[in-house]
């Protein structure tokens, strides 16, 4: 648990929480590892986790019949997967599959849903971080939308 | 030696076509010669030359070789009409048209001393490759280098065994990324810009260097800026219509500069207010 | 610049100026009357000339009327510029010849134009001129066809003692006063006698002269083409603001007047045909029905069409409007910042010429006053 605190503190994602609120996270948090193929999530399950991802490569992607998934996303060493647990209903809208091995560090979403519904200062500050990955996310992927490279 | 017997800009030099290679199904990289005796032309990166195929049209390209190699002139062009085309499917010995080097290229010399940062999207890679050859080629004169590849999809990828050749260069940090990628892709899939946060950068030190579609460029350089980069460190290289490739038909007009002669290349600084105008 | 004093032709000796240069090889190009216009054609003796003729220009008007006199240069400026001539509307700029799988440029049979006099140049078209040759001659590269026609051209200008209604030179800084540039300035004077006052600026207009042979011209005679000439510039109704007009242009990208002038223009491409300093071109390579032999030619081009800006995927330019507002920001602004000047020299061929009737010195204005509505 100590080293866990120690690499949650560090994480871009935590920087200037009162450490109050990490320590709160902490008692949430697990270390996680996947195998190249694993699916750490698919789409429909339920919601209650999210990871930040230690080491290795994970591809999210969305499953079209009769055709192979498509990968819309790749996410790195040090990014977080994963905020369908933050709202209703609680589902992944996506599989994420580890591209090769992945050690990640996973937060109990219930658990941290609980807390933010107790502590709406610390839901502020989860919010505000989710709210800034969902942006990132979003203007990226509007890029892929436009295709820059199609020939018009 | 003879000297070229043409002096004047408007008139094409024959060259020879030596080796048409595929890169992707739709992009060529065509490798010419000198046709008529005279010695090559020198080029710098980021130059292009008016490449003519007999009867059938001209068209700007920029030259996609190894500047250090002066008898060949090497361009990758993607077949997008009749004139690009007609270019890719010349026949090895075939002779081609070629006016110029025309235009300013790429800070070579301000890059010195400092990491460069190649960004580029697509195609926009050709025009790069020959900064790319030149600093693993002068490798003491600059810092780190940085190459920041985005295509459509894997198929799409130019120079893959270069670039991966690059990548074990020291110093050198190669990333690769697909808008849209396959169950047999085990590489990134995103825009370029999601790259940005795996690249080492110093940006106090860095000149950045983008080439792609306008879009990309947008918000590659903002992205790029908000790393801590200044506006005059970041050049973009430019497109637009060209007839003459020399100043003078007035096309390629985009503002107030001439994209053939004041650039290709302009500083993000410069290009900045003009961006983003609409229909300029 | 020769320091000779100005002298007197009569209008017979103008007639024998005009053999003088033929002699010299020169071929004469002047201003005829013709299709219902003052247009640049060859001329070979003054009854070629205009005589008695002027013309009424107001906007998208153009008309030929008689006068009371004989003047011969007694109309402002037609449609056409001398970049007719200096900068041909089409010209070949090569040939070549297939040979094996590789092709052979063949020699240029030369710019199809031996030298050339023009006859009634107006202080405007010399400006004009001057402007061309800065992009044309003095930029990076130079047009060698413009190089060639324009050493072999011997400028004869004639001040203009009216303006026209669409003219503004004087609020260009390009006239009516004859500043330089050309061979000999001629400025007609009618009180008193039909009569030329005539002045050799260069040294080959000089041996012209002296060839000649004038009379001294004496004070009246000065005095007299010097108060025709501010006549003329007293007769000018339009202007342009030229006060901050680059920062004006710059920074109105967005303004509502650009949708305005949108919807009366039919980008027709009136206006940069009959521009004097217009310059684009577009490049056509044809080849032969063999395919042995093929050629590339040069010919005028307009920012006003949809083609001009394209590029894969489509043109830059799509609207009218992006169109118009290319055209009048590089011509009253851009052109600074390449060329050190205005591209305008307010001859107003732009606005009588233009089918629609827009003025543009009316639309600097209203940006200049913020007008909003724009109601043509």
């Amino acid at each position: 648990m100590e080293t866990l605190e120690r690499i949650i503190a560090a994480h871009p994602f935590f920087t200037d929480l009162d450490p109050a609120f990490t320590s709160l996270m902490v008692g949430c948090a697990s270390n996680v590892k996947f195998k190249r193929g694993d699916y750490i999530f698919r789409e429909g399950d339920p919601a209650n986790t999210f990871y930040l991802i230690r080491e290795g490569k994970v591809s999210v992607e969305i499953q079209a019949p009769q055709h192979e998934p498509m990968i819309v996303a790749s996410l790195q060493e040090g990014e977080i997967l994963g905020w369908s647990w933050l709202l209703p209903p609680y589902q992944w809208k996506h599989h994420a599959r580890a591209v090769g091995d992945v050690r990640a560090i996973a937060l109990d979403g219930k658990c941290l849903r609980t807390k933010c519904e107790e502590n709406h200062d610390l839901g502020y500050e989860v919010l505000k971080r989710f709210a800034r990955i969902i942006e990132q996310r979003l203007e990226a992927t509007r890029l892929q939308l436009i295709d820059v490279y199609a020939v018009r | 030696m003879a000297t070229s017997p043409i002096p004047d800009v408007m008139f094409p030099r024959p060259y020879l076509v030596r080796e048409v290679a595929k890169e992707t199904p739709d992009t060529f990289t065509l490798k010419l010669e000198p046709g008529d005796g005279a010695n090559g032309r020198q080029f710098r990166p980021g130059q292009f030359s008016m490449l003519w195929v007999f009867g059938v049209g001209e068209l700007p390209i920029s030259i996609s070789g190894n500047p250090s190699e002066r008898e060949a002139l090497v361009y990758t062009v993607r077949s997008v009409g009749q004139a690009t085309n007609a270019l890719v499917t010349q026949a090895a010995g075939n002779g081609v048209g070629v006016r110029g080097p025309f235009g300013r290229g790429w800070p070579m010399e301000a890059a010195r001393g400092h990491d460069v940062i190649v960004v580029a999207g697509g195609i926009g890679l050709a025009p790069l490759r020959p900064v790319i050859y030149e600093v693993l080629e002068n490798r003491e004169a600059y810092g780190r280098l940085v190459v920041l590849y985005g295509a459509r999809s894997p198929r799409d990828l130019l120079y893959r065994k270069e670039l991966a050749a690059w990548a074990r260069h020291r110093e050198t940090q190669v990333l690769v990324t697909v808008d849209y990628g396959g169950m047999s892709w085990r590489g990134h899939v995103g825009v370029v810009t999601t790259l940005f946060k795996y690249a080492r950068l110093k940006p106090s030190r860095s000149v950045a260097m983008i080439c792609g579609p306008e879009i990309m460029m947008r918000f590659v350089t903002r992205e790029l800026e908000s790393h801590g980069l200044n506006r005059n460190d970041i050049y973009v290289s430019m497109e637009r219509n060209m007839k003459c490739g020399v100043g003078f038909c007035g096309h390629c007009q985009f503002g107030a500069h001439f994209i053939c002669k004041d650039g290709p290349v302009f500083t993000y600084e410069r290009m900045r207010p003009l961006l983003e105008k609409y229909e300029l | 610049m020769s320091q000779a004093p100005p002298g007197i032709l009569s209008v017979g000796q103008l007639g024998q100026l005009i053999q003088i240069l033929m002699r010299r090889g020169y071929s004469v190009v002047g201003p005829v009357a013709r299709d219902a216009a003052i247009v640049y054609d060859q001329i070979e003796k003054v009854e070629d000339l205009p005589s008695g003729w002027t013309d009424e220009q107001a906007p998208g008007h153009y008309r030929l009327k008689r006068r009371e006199d004989d003047a011969l240069f007694g109309y402002a400026v037609g449609p056409q510029s001398w970049k007719t001539y200096l900068h041909p509307p089409e010209v070949r700029l090569w040939a070549a010849q297939r040979a094996d799988s590789s092709f052979r440029i063949l020699n240029n049979e030369g710019t199809g134009a031996g030298p050339r006099a023009f006859l009634g140049v107006r202080t405007c078209e010399l400006v004009a001129i001057r402007l061309q040759d800065r992009v044309l001659l003095q930029d990076q590269y130079h047009d060698f066809i413009y190089e060639t026609r324009r050493k072999g051209a011997f400028l004869i200008a004639v001040e203009c003692t009216q303006a026209a209604a669409t003219c503004f030179c004087a609020s260009m800084g390009a006239g009516p006063t004859v500043m330089g540039g050309a061979d000999l300035v001629l400025t007609e004077l009618l009180e008193g006698g039909h009569r030329f006052l005539v002045r050799a600026p260069s040294e080959r207009g000089l041996a012209v002269l002296t060839e000649l042979g004038t009379t001294a011209a004496n004070k009246a005679d000065i005095a007299q083409a010097a108060a025709a000439v501010r006549q003329a510039e007293r007769e000018q109704v339009r202007s342009i603001d030229q006060s901050s007009i680059r920062q004006l242009l710059y920074q109105n990208f967005e303004h509502p007047r650009w949708d305005s002038v949108a919807m009366r223009c039919l980008s027709c491409a009136n206006c940069t045909m009959v521009c004097p300093t217009c310059f684009c071109t577009t490049v056509e390579d044809v080849s032969d029905v063999t395919g042995e032999h093929a050629e590339r030619w040069r010919r005028w081009d307009s920012c006003f069409t949809q083609a001009f800006s394209y590029i894969h995927g489509g043109s830059v330019r799509t609207s009218g409007k992006a169109r118009y507002r290319q055209w009048m920001t590089h011509k009253l602004a851009a052109w600074f910042d390449q060329f050190g000047s205005s591209g305008c020299v307010g001859c107003g061929r732009c606005i009588t010429w233009c089918p629609a009737g827009i003025d543009i010195t009316e639309e600097v204005r209203a940006l200049q006053e913020g007008d909003d509505h724009g109601n043509p």
